[in-house]
């Protein structure tokens, strides 16, 4: 099949960015959007032009590293599918589509579609561990946890920290991603003493990077490649008043 | 010259022993030491992490966005733990026991009982950390059985033990970050090693944003960057795994140990494409289940389902009555060569075989396949479009893991002072094949319980000079790597990157892949060198080294790539004999099974680089089995 893209090409975080259209010929239904994107990059060097420049790593959905936006949707609009697993199979002959980067603040664009996601980093550092010093630790069926808060953990740990929540929502918020890691480690024993000061330092750093709030449109559960529910900002809005009670009363 | 350093004594207190004779660091002294950390994976990342808590001054390097995306994350089944909750009978030596049977009987076995031992460490600390392990109702943590052992030993956290692992270390090290123990450097890609004085002490490194080329200077250097699977082109590695900070080393000095021993995974969805990227891992656990055929007549195109019962060659129920469809990795994985070889594979291309759960959703009810293998059955949906439970898998062996690497002592020491090397990046504990759920356990173990008890040894029993960048050493180095980046731009001829990586990894995989022999090899011996040179004379890049320039990025690791490929086709020639993954083709038994010769080959292949142009030198390390007897595997 033959396609037109319409792609955002920015030389770096200093300059202005533009649209350029490409039509890219020979796509097959069995190559994936990013062997797409290779095959783009083929012909434009095989040209002498720059390819375009796109993140991506394990190109089996778990590292993160993928995302742009596909006709204005985070990884193409397909329910929990990140880009480098999205097949050409969905898309057909003469469709034209248009990529672009991650828009938020919080995350410049370095260049083409390639966005600065170190913000995420940061709101980890904040608070999105346990502390346990390797050493000799307690044995690990010392601890028990019940099946489904150990189940629900898992669920919140699934996120990859791509930041397709934050490109969704119309506030560029980082609620889902920073209530997944919340609940991830609030909802274990282990977590438990450092839970309601994780809380706020994590939402404090989540202010502190411009990552807007949570209106509750609901975006952000939409197009995460993991499916993470927005019930987990919730919870950790739930920990939040009471850490911010906690902190009063102290 | 090659001094593996194994301590003295019975195998059960060499590592106790060892630890108690080490040497340390006073706790105010260890801010006056730099340690340098290349890799934020399993190993780097754990390892910075506890050097970083212990007080050491470190610096960590990942070339991409954050140390979470490094490749542990995408481990899926598990991690081997010999902690015997299932009463079982499982134990630090059956575990020992096992690993060093896997792995055909070419490792160190004081290594493995070391790792056996540590297992059940990794556990408690990843638990105490928050890693989500399932658990059953009680509470307790939940165990599996994994890849031809008899006991359930495996660890997990659904099918993304990996990530969780990895997101454990990961938060570990964000924390020292915020501490100011450890600085970390992302998007920073480690080009060259410099040694001065004969010890490793520092590095070279390329801003992947700006172009910058940059220095630092340490005390020790440790290689935590992983497997080379990517040599092959197509493999289940991420895009971005390479060899070129273990080559950079192994061209300064380190030398490589058993190069030519990779897994290949017999469970992945086939080739579909010329433009195919990357291979798609489905887990081993399916072969509990399917049903591994292809037809028996040649070039039989009808669709499974049309295929009748008696013209279906289930052939590894055939060959191993008592294994079944559950042989090791390894000769699943050369039988799926051979059928397709034959003319009898299935799929575009033929090369793919049928993994059939017809048999299964009848006797147990597709609703029990569903909950046992729904999110397999999905996936593979979503990348073949084909639906698992009306027509069979079709699947296909990939490169999945490299068991060499730098060659490392007891200490995970190179045969350069002062550079360690950890994690799949070393040749350490597998042999010639690994294990299913131990690469993670490896990882781990050398991270957080190794390397924060040997660096430790080596900085307190050596007084190291002050060095820093300014020393002729570094800008000597420094300005190697700058003249490699003018040439590889300076090129300007007319092939991409990939366009030689595709060839070169056609060239790997079919000469030095599944299955090897002198002629394929001695063929490669050639064309490899004839590949690089047109690399050097005919590769284009597009763009300058001073900006974001991911072709450039490539080209630098193809390059080495093209270095490492003639030396895996060396040492697999060397090596004249089957063992695990290494498959001579002339070296097989009657009916066709690997295999080994012990008098000749029960030794580790220590390979030294002599200079450009110059032939390899190769070291024996010696392997003795004093605790696991050698045989034959036999799975018939």
């Amino acid at each position: 099949m033959n396609l037109t893209l319409k792609v955002w090409r920015q030389q770096d975080s200093k300059s202005a960015g533009k649209f350029v259209t490409y039509q890219v010929q020979g796509v097959t239904p069995d190559m994936s959007f990013l062997e797409m994107m290779d095959l783009l990059n083929e012909n434009l060097q095989a040209k002498g032009e720059a390819p375009v420049a796109f993140e991506h790593d394990c190109r089996e959905g778990i590292c993160g590293m993928c995302g742009f936006l596909i006709n204005g949707v985070a990884h193409g609009g397909h329910r929990g599918t990140t880009v480098c697993q999205l097949s050409m199979r969905f898309f057909k002959d003469g469709d034209s589509l248009t990529l672009e980067p991650w828009r938020a603040k919080a995350f410049p664009v370095l260049r083409d579609l390639a966005v600065d996601r170190s913000a995420f980093d940061r709101i980890i550092q904040a608070g999105g561990f346990i502390s346990a010093p390797t050493g000799v630790a307690p044995d690990a069926r010392a601890i028990l946890v019940p099946k489904v808060d150990a189940d629900r953990a898992m669920d919140a740990a699934a996120c990859i920290g791509c930041g397709a929540c934050v490109a969704a929502c119309p506030n560029a918020a980082a609620m889902l991603f920073t209530a997944a890691k919340i609940t991830h480690l609030n909802s274990l024993p282990q977590g438990q003493p450092q839970r309601y000061q994780r809380t706020a330092d994590m939402v404090a750093a989540m202010s502190d990077e411009l990552f807007g709030s949570c209106t509750n449109h609901g975006e952000c559960e939409a197009v995460c490649p993991k499916k993470i529910p927005i019930e987990f900002i919730g919870r950790m809005n739930r920990d939040l008043i009471h850490a911010t009670l906690r902190r009063r009363g102290e | 010259m090659l001094e593996s350093n194994i301590p003295s004594g019975p195998i059960e207190e060499k590592w106790e022993r060892s630890r108690f004779e080490m040497k340390l660091v006073n706790p105010a002294n260890r801010r006056k030491h730099t340690v340098i950390i290349v890799g934020s994976g399993l190993a780097g990342a754990s390892a910075a992490a506890s050097l970083g808590q212990q007080g050491y001054n470190v610096h960590c390097f990942c070339f991409q966005d954050s140390p979470r995306r490094a490749h542990s994350i995408a481990a899926q089944g598990g991690i081997n733990a010999a902690k015997n909750y299932r009463n079982d009978g499982d134990s630090i030596h059956r575990l020992f026991y096992d690993t060093v049977k896997g792995g055909d009987f070419r490792s160190r076995e004081a290594n493995v009982f070391r790792l056996a031992q540590i297992s059940v460490n990794i556990i408690d600390q990843c638990v105490a950390q928050g890693v989500p392990f399932a658990r059953e109702y009680g509470g307790l943590l939940d165990t599996r059985s994994f890849g031809g052992v008899q006991v359930s030993r495996t660890f997990y956290a659904r099918g993304q033990t990996g990530q969780q692992l990895l997101l454990g270390a990961y938060q570990a090290l964000e924390e020292q970050i915020a501490a100011g123990g450890v600085k970390m450097h992302t998007r920073s890609e480690m080009l060259d090693l410099v040694v001065v004085n004969g010890r490793a002490r520092g590095v070279v490194t390329r801003d992947l944003l700006t172009g910058a080329i940059e220095s630092f200077a340490a005390d020790v250097v440790v290689l935590a960057t992983g497997g080379y699977g990517n040599v092959f082109y197509l493999s289940t590695n991420a895009k971005g795994c390479n060899t070129t900070a273990i080559w950079r080393a192994h061209r300064r000095g380190a030398f490589f140990g058993n190069p030519c021993f990779t897994q290949i995974h017999p469970t992945c969805i086939p080739v579909s494409n010329e433009n195919q990227s990357k291979l798609t891992l489905m887990s081993e656990s399916l072969r509990n289940d399917g049903r591994v055929w292809v037809p028996k007549k040649k070039g039989d195109t009808r669709p499974a389902t049309q295929i009748p019962e008696v013209e279906r060659d289930y052939y590894l129920e055939r060959r191993y009555p008592s294994f079944g469809n559950l042989v090791p990795r390894d000769v699943a994985s050369r039988n799926a060569k051979e059928v397709c070889d034959e003319g009898r594979g299935v799929g575009p291309g033929g090369m793919g075989v049928y993994l059939d759960f017809a048999d299964a959703i009848r006797r147990m009810g597709e609703s029990v396949v569903r909950e046992k293998y729904g999110n397999l059955f999905d996936m593979y949906e979503e990348i073949t479009g084909e639906n698992a439970y009306k027509v069979p898998m079709r699947i296909y062996p990939a490169v999945h893991y490299t068991m060499g690497g730098l060659w490392v002592d007891y200490q995970l020491m190179s045969t350069i002072p002062g550079l360690f090397v950890a994690g799949e990046a070393n040749f350490s504990d597998h042999g010639a094949n690994r294990l299913g759920a131990s690469a993670l356990m490896q990882g781990l173990a050398d991270g957080y319980f190794i390397l924060p008890y040997t660096i430790p040894n080596y900085i307190a029993s050596n007084a190291l000079e002050k060095v820093d960048t300014s020393h002729p050493e570094f800008v000597a180095v420094k300005e190697e790597v700058n003249r490699r980046i003018a040439r590889l731009i300076g090129i300007q001829g007319q092939r991409t990157v990939d366009s030689f990586h595709k060839e070169l990894g056609k060239l790997v995989w079919e000469n030095c892949g599944m299955a090897r022999s002198a002629e394929g090899l001695r063929s490669n011996l050639e064309r490899i060198p004839a590949l690089r040179e047109e690399f050097w004379n005919n590769l284009k890049i597009i763009g300058t080294g001073e900006e974001l320039n991911q072709s450039l990025e490539k080209a630098g690791r193809v390059a080495d790539f093209l270095e490492l490929a003639e030396l895996m086709c060396l040492d697999a020639l060397e090596r004249e004999e089957s063992c695990g993954g290494h498959f001579r083709v002339e070296s097989q038994t009657p009916d066709g099974e690997a295999l080994r010769d012990d008098e000749r080959f029960s030794f580790v292949s220590a390979w030294e680089w002599k200079g450009e142009g110059d032939q390899w030198e190769l070291h024996r390390e010696p392997l003795a089995f004093e605790h696991v007897h050698l045989t034959q595997r036999s799975y018939k």
